[in-house]
């Protein structure tokens, strides 16, 4: 592709540098930590699943019985491993006699580490194994539909009841929707553990479970056959429970998960040593898994003003990328993120937006980039928020954007009803197959707004990775450079869940995912 | 369907405006013309038109016109109505609880906080509960504020604090405490089933608790709250869309100046 911005190549690749160097000196704080989540999810690979007499589920009774006695430095694995020797049980079934107070996981006399390794290894690959079924199996699947062309449409289900989302999903699927996202419950990303079975309440969203998920994949399967289509699946892999999320996604074959490197530290208040480390598990995972991850910088756009702070997207784009390349995802599963968020009133608004989205799809060429509606300017005008849509899919067909999040025009006044949502499809349509090829016709004219503003960006966003490259990531996030929103170092959620991994640490499935970088 | 571009319909209603009896104005005084859309569980069809027709006339529009239909699913089927209301109602005997004062630029209430009251007041405000939305409570605090309008953070006379989101009511009241607030701003901006509604009255039953209630200003605000709402829960005024930073700036200078209130000391 021919650039239409004559972007300055250099300050591409001295901004990437940067960023490299940022990721890498963040990734050495992560390989030395491990967290109470990256084990619960060690345990959920392993096959423990389900419940307690109180509800609790069993990967955080195992992942609790192993931190009580101060034994978590070393992985969960060891211990389950140690514990198979002994009993000759699977991992399930001691999770429930840990449950029961049968087992305390640390008092067993240990075994020979090296046989430890052996017994965990063959469960581990049995699980990474059926991870590697579902990867093929999606790819057979877009090989017999054959896979859509141009852009995505994304669209999200957000009832509380899962099988209520089946209806609107399928009902989605059969108006020309390509991705579902089941958008979750309020305040699901505090939640330290992740519940269990079929759920029919919820605020805002329905319960990431892996029930759930099960559920919503096999009806949009369904509705695949019935449309000779293949339909994405989507939920949310941020909050404390970001690597489990990414495992139970990978289990039952989601497609697309959002994962971002920074977005809960700063939008969730989360502690961000544990952001970090939860990160790169819950990636490493989705990369194996041909699972696209979406990244959140649309979200900065909601606090901070899209015009001023553009080039916070662009460097965060770059730090994203360089965190997920470290975790062994392939740019073809990096949705990275931005968003339509400029002020309606903005005279050549437009313009910037164009600028913005063409400047991603040239310095990310293929990524599959994940484009966001207009949100923070919405009003309750119907009308209104109707053609801001209709310029936000202009966008997107003109420059390649590839997850198309659709704008709702009810946004701003409730959760999607049917009908918003296909209107919002029929606005789409109508407009990437009328204007399908508009982008390949069109140069924009040298040094003018366009180009000029696509270049301002770039060289502030490098500016701001040079500075950050300077005081390192952790510095970075304390003095507020992204979103306008400062996070402690030792503040946040989730802290007490950090600990610093013993040179006898063991996680078989970062060797099995990603080869034994570490 | 339609009646074409250029409507024949009879119009031998009385066109004079009358406040009294007051109905929707499509293009003539009196014709109560509407425009509703929605969708009916129903496949489409000559029964579906006919099923939208019936509900609409139940809703006291007569002369229903679906304009528009079509299927969004096998079972459901998306309608555009236009019709006439035959309900009036009596404008002149309408009176709304609002919050009532003219709004003053962030000079003026700066001026009127150094003339009146003689010192900066503490705001602290959260969105609070399960809520994770903090674009309310970011348009009304931060520095920038939202729309052109400055945020309280930029007040000279506003020591501002933005606890940000997901912050519990037991929190926000400790916060209160230690920051010796004087105004407690709190923002609901997602709910369903009505969440919002328990969550401040829960508020407001731990501050009375605490003993602090009549020392603040409790304000609210979010889409989905009126003034009328807030002063049903207990609130002393309540934000909803379209009210920005320097109404609320203004409420609260005026507002703490009048009672006299002492803050929390």
């Amino acid at each position: 592709m021919k650039s239409k911005l004559n972007l300055n190549w250099e300050i591409v690749e001295k901004a990437r540098e940067c960023a490299r160097n940022i990721a890498n000196d963040t990734q050495k704080f992560i390989d030395k930590h491990t967290t109470v989540a990256v084990e619960r999810t060690v345990c959920r690979l392993l096959g423990i699943d389900g419940v307690d007499e109180f509800g609790v589920p069993l990967p955080n009774v195992v992942v609790d019985n192993i931190k009580k006695g101060n034994g978590l430095s070393v992985g969960a694995a060891i211990y389950i491993g140690n514990a198979m020797l002994h009993t000759k049980l699977t991992p399930q079934e001691i999770a429930e006699r840990v449950a029961k107070g049968e087992i305390d996981l640390t008092k067993l006399p240990m075994h020979d580490l090296f046989d430890i390794k052996l017994e965990v290894m063959k469960v581990a690959k049995q699980t990474v194994e059926r991870i590697r079924k579902n990867r093929e199996t999606r790819e057979e699947l877009l090989r017999k539909y054959g896979d859509k062309q141009g852009p995505l449409l994304y669209v999200i289900v957000a009832t509380g009841n899962i099988y209520e989302d089946i209806v609107q999903a399928k009902a989605a699927a059969r108006q020309g929707a390509d991705v579902i996202a089941v958008i979750r419950t309020t305040g699901q990303s505090l939640l330290d553990y992740v519940p269990y079975g079929a759920t029919t309440e919820g605020f805002g969203g329905t319960y990431a479970t892996q029930e759930n998920f099960r559920l919503m994949r096999k009806a949009l399967d369904e509705v695949s056959e019935e449309l000779g289509r293949y339909i994405r699946l989507t939920n949310y892999c941020s909050g404390l429970c970001m690597p489990e999320i990414a495992a139970m996604g990978a289990l039952e074959r989601l497609d697309v998960m959002l994962n971002d490197a920074l977005y809960g530290i700063l939008f969730r208040d989360i502690n961000m040593k544990r952001t970090l480390v939860d990160q790169f598990f819950s990636r490493v995972i989705n990369g194996f898994a041909g699972v696209i991850i979406n990244t959140g910088e649309d979200n900065y756009l909601t606090t901070a003003d899209a015009v001023e702070e553009a080039h916070t997207v662009l460097a965060s784009q770059f730090i994203n990328e360089q965190f997920a390349l470290l975790a062994g995802i392939p740019e073809e599963q990096m949705g990275l993120g931005h968003a339509f968020e400029m002020n309606p009133d903005l005279k050549n608004g437009f313009l910037l937006e164009l600028a913005q989205a063409q400047m991603a799809r040239e310095i990310f060429p293929k990524a599959p980039l994940k484009y966001m509606p207009p949100t923070k300017f919405m009003t309750g005008n119907i009308f209104k928020g109707h053609i801001q849509d209709a310029l936000f899919n202009m966008v997107t067909i003109m420059t390649g954007q590839r997850i198309h999040l659709l704008g709702m025009l009810t946004e701003a006044i409730h959760t999607p009803f049917m009908q918003d949502r296909a209107l919002s499809i029929e606005n789409a349509r109508y407009i990437f197959n009328n204007m399908e090829s508009f982008g390949d016709e069109i140069e924009f004219k040298k040094d003018g707004i366009i180009q000029r503003r696509a270049n301002e960006v770039l060289n502030k966003a490098y500016e701001l990775l040079k500075e950050i490259e300077r005081e390192g990531l952790f510095r970075t996030l304390e003095q507020g450079k992204f979103a306008n929103i400062k996070r402690p170092i030792n503040g946040g959620k989730g802290l007490e869940g950090v600990v610093e991994k013993d040179e006898k640490y063991y996680n078989p499935f970062i060797e099995l995912m990603l080869g034994g970088r570490i | 369907m339609s009646g074409g571009l250029y409507s024949t319909e009879r119009k031998d209603y009385d066109k004079t405006l009358d406040l009294t009896k007051v109905k929707p104005y499509g293009d003539t005084m009196n014709d109560g013309k509407v425009q509703l859309s929605f969708t009916l569980p129903v496949p489409n069809g000559e029964r579906a038109v006919e099923a939208a027709k019936q509900l609409v006339k139940k809703m006291g529009i007569i002369d229903p016109q679906v304009v528009y239909n079509a299927a969004l699913d096998k079972e459901f089927t998306f309608f555009v109505v236009y019709g006439s209301v035959v309900h009036t109602v009596d404008y002149t005997a309408i009176h709304v609880e609002t919050v009532d004062v003219q709004t003053m630029s962030m000079e003026e209430t700066n001026q009127f906080i150094k003339e009146h009251i003689g010192r900066k007041l503490v705001v602290v405000g959260a969105s609070t509960g399960t809520d994770a939305h903090t674009v309310g409570i970011d348009a009304i605090m931060n520095m920038k504020g939202y729309a052109g309008h400055y945020g309280l953070e930029r007040y000279e006379m506003f020591e501002a604090y933005n606890l940000g989101s997901q912050v519990p009511n037991e929190e926000f009241v400790k916060k209160a405490i230690e920051l010796k607030a004087d105004v407690l701003l709190v923002s609901q901006t997602v709910t369903q089933k009505d969440i919002h509604i328990q969550n401040l009255t829960h508020l407001v039953e731990l501050l009375e608790a605490e003993g602090i209630r009549d020392k603040i200003l409790l304000i609210c605000g979010g889409p989905r709250i009126t003034h009328e709402l807030a002063k049903e829960l207990g609130y002393d005024a309540g934000f909803g869309p379209g009210k920005f930073a320097d109404d609320v700036a203004t409420f609260i200078a005026t507002e703490f100046a009048q009672r006299k209130l002492p803050g929390i000391k």
